[in-house]
């Protein structure tokens, strides 16, 4: 087999939409876990629901209503255009907006259950000496929920890399733009290409491996060191 | 001068009740709060920290900390407080526990000096044992030299032996930085080593405002020697009856005629009194 003219595009382009998320999704989900798990609003039950959404609806309802949602037909995705000439479906943002939705829940959750583990008296220390709500999540929270903080980076990362559907149907699969490594697996497969989707499909298969390998190694040895189980 | 009246609606074991108290308190006192467990002990505690709402007023020296339903928020009292599970920050060195209250290194090793803590400053909590633990507690507690210390049970997970060590650190630290301290306890022996006023709560009221001597000792009248304890078993022997009575961690022996042990049931609070003999001490 002749690897030396094998496509790294989709790769790349796998790779750099999970990092964007990844990064978007941690700085909105960081400040909405917290809240979700110090509050006792009735809103909260409420909130969960929609957060988690994505984890049971198909990718393609997901996607669909994106599609709805953002294209030029519709008055948010013409406002887009219009103002800022920027088209929100089939390119590259519109994948990282998709993706933001899809994967949310999974870097919510993890975060939340970390929060939510946390001794409240020790928040409260932090409290009484002084230290502000952000302050205290910044510093005595975040440090002290790594595993699940950890667990939370990877699985969104991970779950981004490894989506289809949703990308599918907002982003098209145009070359260099929007077609991720397992949209370009399909493709090979649909042209009956069994020789790449099966280089590309081991690729996936091994990072991956390995990636959630490093995580539960990691997160044995952290909760060895400071006696969290 | 502390002077807090306040009220607050609770959840009781025994369905509402009000916590109501109108108390004043004395700069560098120490104060034990003390009573059955839902009597409202820890929730006073925790409006005067600011970590539980409440209606009324409480100023300490002149600041307000609370008017009717507006509460100044924890972080602006400048307190200290101690709880029960230690609450250590699991992430730092014990010096970076105290440091993360007020960058004072100074003061920082003076504490751990004081209680002979100096040489762990550099473990992370997860390494020390809880008395160690409770130690840097209540180094931190101090590190914002707070008008006032509160302390939730502190030593009530410890053993008997390191309570004692403890109730000497936290007596020493208190004359040292002349703080007011509040303290949540059961123990009546704890009480007495450390309070110098008792406020009794029963059902959200303080019913007892007085020293621990009065509080707590149990002799009345003529009679010379009374222990609180538990009747755990009354046997039946021949003609007599013998109850077992635990007293603390000791069990004793009483004879009963039959008369007082059909009135007696198993389970209750019971006195136990002499008045015949004078007790000894030996060691």
């Amino acid at each position: 087999m002749d690897f030396s003219n094998l496509d790294f595009e989709p790769f790349y382009l796998s790779f750099k939409l999970a990092a964007v998320t990844t990064f978007i999704l941690f700085l909105i989900a960081v400040p909405f876990a917290w809240w979700l798990s110090q509050t006792k609003s009735k809103s909260k039950p409420f909130l969960e629901a929609v957060s988690s959404l994505p984890i049971v609806l198909p990718p393609s309802v997901i996607g669909f209503y994106i599609l709805f949602t953002l294209s030029y037909n519709s008055p948010i995705g013409a406002f887009f255009e219009e103002t800022f000439g920027i088209k929100l479906v089939f390119n590259f943002t519109g994948l990282v907006i998709a993706s933001c939705f899809y994967s949310f829940p999974f870097m919510v959750q993890p975060l939340q259950g970390g929060f939510e583990t946390l001794n409240k008296n020790m928040l409260e220390a932090s409290y009484v000496a002084g230290k502000s709500k952000f302050q205290t999540l910044v510093l005595v929270a975040l440090p002290n929920i790594k595993p699940a903080l950890l667990t939370a980076l990877i699985v969104t990362f991970a779950h981004t890399v490894g989506e289809f559907g949703v990308v599918l149907m907002v982003g098209g699969s145009i070359p260099g733009e929007t077609k991720v490594a397992s949209v370009a697996i399909y493709e090979f497969v649909e042209i009956l290409d069994y020789s790449q989707a099966h280089v590309y499909s081991a690729i996936m298969l091994v990072m991956s491996f390995f990636v959630l390998l490093g995580v539960y190694i990691f997160n044995q040895h952290h909760s060895k060191r400071i006696g969290i189980s | 001068m502390i002077n807090i009246n306040i009220r607050k609606e609770l959840l009781g074991s025994s369905g509402k009740m009000d916590l109501e108290v109108d108390i004043k308190i004395e700069e560098g006192s120490f104060v034990a709060l003390a009573g059955e467990s839902g009597s409202g002990k820890t929730t006073l505690l925790r409006i005067l920290a600011g970590l539980e709402k409440a209606e009324g007023k409480i100023t300490v020296n002149e600041a307000l900390w609370l008017e009717g339903k507006q509460s100044l928020a924890t972080q602006k009292r400048g307190i200290g407080f101690v709880f029960q599970d230690y609450a250590l920050f699991p992430n730092m060195s014990v010096e970076k526990n105290l440091l993360f209250v007020k960058k004072d290194r100074t003061l920082a090793t003076k504490l751990l000096e004081m209680t002979h803590m100096l040489e762990l400053k550099d473990r992370l909590p997860l390494s020390l044992s809880g008395g160690q633990k409770q130690r840097v507690a209540l180094c931190r507690a101090l590190m914002n030299k707070p008008s006032i210390l509160l302390l939730d049970e502190p030593l009530s997970a410890l053993d008997p032996s390191m309570r004692t060590k403890l109730q000497h650190d936290i007596l020493k630290l208190h004359k040292e930085f002349g703080t007011t301290t509040i303290m949540v306890s059961h123990d009546p022996s704890e009480i007495y080593r450390l309070a110098d006023r008792v406020l009794m709560l029963e059902q959200g009221k303080v019913v007892q405002d007085t020293n621990a001597k009065d509080a707590f000792l149990k002799t009345r009248g003529s009679q010379k020697f009374s222990l609180q304890g538990e009747l755990l078993e009354i046997i039946e022997a021949d003609i007599l009856y013998i109850a077992i009575v635990a007293i603390g961690q000791q069990l004793v022996e009483v004879v009963l005629d039959e008369k007082e042990a059909k009135s007696l049931k198993v389970g209750q609070s019971v006195q136990v009194n002499t008045k015949a003999f004078a007790p000894s001490l030996s060691q």
